[in-house]
């Protein structure tokens, strides 16, 4: 079942909820739907169930508009973040109510509810009522609720994001199995670049209602189109630094200057805009470099050591920088400290935010 | 400013305990040195947020003492301790402005104008809330809002310490990462004592100085971030800091051999004796310190899951899962491979707790 949005766009009082947005799901996958809050996740959630109705454009399903289907008569299920269960029915029940509804026979309810209850390790737990389990166990409980009726679409909203961390973690690691040889399309929204890459499968970057980017998760990490969809998806947040090309080198201010290679040296004089992510910004002499790496000296205004990573932020060249480096190191507060940018991973966008030239 | 020490605390929500489980707290002493900024850390129900609310004062312990200092504390009220409190939900009164919200706590106080209006800016500068000070705070977003609540929390001078219990819990991953780094600022700026309750370890181990590990009600350890991550004492904090959490696998003693599956395993340093016999006997060793080598035990490749930063390797020997870290860029074969423990960091335990 291949699920699309054909120029969708929604106004509400005249305000733009979402804007024109064209995106074909990817089929028995998930699809990642990541962005900061207010970005348009839900509503554009709740467009694909039918929720909803766009002021504009269509809804495809197999190619066949459904856009005024209402929900009921479309094969969808939803999970939200606050998970929902009857609270005066069993857990057996409480998986069972859309076959009930459905009209399934006993046995077959019985049959089926089993079966998911297994998959998500809730067999001992079927007589009792969704209140005795614990938050993790609540959620299963409306996944399960979700997978039993054979949804050709199942739109998860953030269903992670109440639980614990480990949970969350177990869960997550869950997920992808739990869909594997299914059948139907999942959408997944969520505010943090690392589930969108742990969940494998395609992502939508979205931003003040705007889908900015849509392909398989790794690429629109590696390779984002544009300045909002590289700060989507990067946490820690990417950093950015003026700088500007001049010839066959890229100057930043006067801290710095490297060649200016691959698909950078055909780019126009000018100014651009570098991001590099955290993680390639390392503790000068903690790993070898490649040739290419520029070292520069900053100022430790804070130092974080997280077990397994040492997060330093500095000052450098007027703007604050954050490093993070695999292994324990010290630093005083105000330390000069040398820094190894790794600028072969660098990103160059152009002043309108549009990247430019390509990383080697 | 002063010392805060628990001796002998027990809690229990039940009027009349019967066995251990009844008991939200198990009894236990502790004690944060005068300008330590240190995280409670464990899943929900760990008791994590009572022993918060018996330093506060919201609760009242069944048994035990809390001390600021010398001073015995346990029957004073929360107002009469002294302390500021930050909540999972911003507390912020919509219809006053951003600096009336600020101005509240001191006010209270009957402190005098003009240094409630020192203190105000000051802080409003730290947290940036400067240009936002006339307006209504019911205008402000979400993270404004938990911005004013952390800045009441911050505002007074004199408390004996700051306690925020999950402060960050609500907020989208961004301003996570910025405020997070702004109270770290601000503990250095103010070195005032901060107890701070989380069940992210990420939170807690980039926070603090010092981080209590909790489970059922108990102190399972209490350590150094680097403490925590390099030798865990027993292995629920193996598993429950680090993502992925340590690998926990089946081990075997004869003399002063540990095996895993039969494979011999060398752990420096070696266990200081031998375990008694019928004791659980686990090898415990973190994805960061298992390696691809050209031999050692065999496995089969099963998961690759990409991180940004790194990959986490799901592998199998035999049935037992093993994960490891692969670098960026680094090569990962596609189904056969070997993999080896750093022998200093593989640690042997015993009925769960740290043996080496």
């Amino acid at each position: 079942m291949a699920f699309a949005l054909h120029d969708v766009a929604l106004r509400i009082a005249g305000e733009v909820h979402l804007h024109p947005t064209r995106l074909a799901l990817a089929p028995r996958g998930f699809n990642v739907l990541l962005g900061p809050t207010l970005a348009g996740k839900t509503t554009l959630l709740r467009v694909l169930a039918g929720l909803v109705r766009p002021t504009a454009g269509a809804v495809l399903r197999d190619g066949a508009d459904v856009t005024g289907v209402p929900v009921r008569k479309r094969r969808v299920a939803m999970v939200y973040q606050q998970f929902i269960n009857y609270g005066h029915l069993s857990v057996f029940e409480n998986v069972a109510s859309p076959l009930r509804v459905a009209g399934a026979a006993d046995a077959e309810v019985r049959r089926r509810v089993h079966r998911i209850a297994e998959l998500l390790g809730l067999g001992p737990f079927l007589d009792r009522r969704p209140a005795e389990l614990s938050g993790g166990q609540q959620q299963r409980v409306a996944l399960a609720r979700a997978l039993v009726k054979d949804a050709d679409l199942v739109l998860l909203d953030e269903p992670l994001a109440n639980l614990d961390y480990k949970l969350r973690e177990a869960l997550r690691d869950e997920l992808p199995r739990l869909f594997a040889g299914r059948e139907c399309t999942v959408v997944y929204a969520t505010t943090e670049p690392a589930e969108a890459l742990l969940l494998g499968g395609h992502t939508a970057t979205l931003d003040e209602g705007r889908v900015t980017q849509f392909g398989p998760s790794d690429e629109v990490y590696r390779r984002p189109v544009d300045l909002v969809t590289a700060r989507t998806f990067s946490d820690p947040p990417i950093n950015t630094a003026a700088v500007a090309k001049r010839g066959d080198r890229i100057e930043l201010g006067r801290v710095a200057s490297w060649p200016a290679r691959g698909g950078l040296a055909a780019l126009p004089d000018g100014p651009y805009v570098l991001g590099l992510r955290p993680h390639h910004v390392r503790i000068a002499g903690t790993a070898a470099g490649s040739g290419e790496d520029v070292v520069i000296a900053g100022k430790v205004s804070i130092a974080e050591i997280s077990g397994s990573e040492s997060v330093v932020h500095f000052a450098l060249d007027g703007g604050t920088w954050v490093s993070q480096t695999h292994g324990v190191h010290r630093f005083d507060v105000g330390a000069e400290v040398r820094f190894r940018l790794e600028i072969a991973r660098g990103l160059y966008f152009a002043p309108d935010g549009r990247r430019a030239g390509a990383e080697v | 400013m002063a010392r805060i020490r628990l001796e002998q605390l027990r809690h229990t929500y039940r009027a009349k305990p019967a066995g251990d489980d009844d008991w939200a707290l198990k009894r236990l002493d502790l004690a944060w040195e005068q300008g330590t900024a240190s995280a409670l850390l464990g899943p929900s129900g760990c008791g994590k947020t009572t022993l918060l609310n018996l330093i506060s004062g919201l609760l009242r312990p069944t048994e035990g003492v809390v001390r600021f200092g010398e001073r015995d504390v346990t029957a004073l009220p929360p107002d009469a301790r002294n302390i500021a409190q930050v909540f999972q939900f911003p507390v912020v009164y919509d219809t006053m402005t951003v600096y009336d919200n600020l101005a509240f706590p001191l006010r209270n106080r009957r402190v005098a104008p003009a240094e409630v209006d020192r203190r105000v800016r000051e802080v409003a500068e730290l947290l940036d809330l400067g240009p936002t000070l006339r307006h209504r705070a019911a205008g402000l977003t979400a993270d404004g809002k938990q911005k004013i609540s952390l800045g009441r929390g911050l505002v007074r001078s004199d408390v004996a310490a700051i306690l925020f219990d999950e402060p960050l819990t609500v907020v989208d991953p961004h301003l996570k990462w910025r405020l997070r780094s702004k109270l770290k600022e601000l503990h250095q700026k103010l070195g005032t004592t901060m107890i701070y309750v989380t069940h992210d370890q990420t939170e807690a181990l980039t926070f603090a100085d010092q981080v209590v590990v909790m489970d059922q009600g108990t102190v399972v350890q209490a350590g150094t971030p680097v403490e925590l991550f390099e030798r865990p004492r027993h292995t629920f904090v193996g598993h429950f800091i680090g993502s992925p959490g340590m690998n926990v696998l089946p081990a075997t003693v004869e003399g002063t051999t540990v095996r895993f599956l039969g494979h011999p395993i060398e752990l420096r340093p070696a266990p200081a004796r031998p375990p008694p016999a019928g004791a659980r006997l686990e090898l415990g060793v973190r994805p960061e310190f298992v390696r691809l080598a050209a031999d050692g035990i065999p496995v089969r490749i099963v998961r690759v899951s990409e991180t940004g930063r790194h990959r986490i390797v799901e592998a199998r020997h035999e049935d037992t899962p093993i994960k490891l870290l692969v670098g960026e860029g680094d090569p990962v074969p596609a189904e056969q491979a070997f993999l080896r423990f750093d022998p200093a960091h593989t640690q042997l335990y015993v009925d769960g707790w740290s043996a080496t």
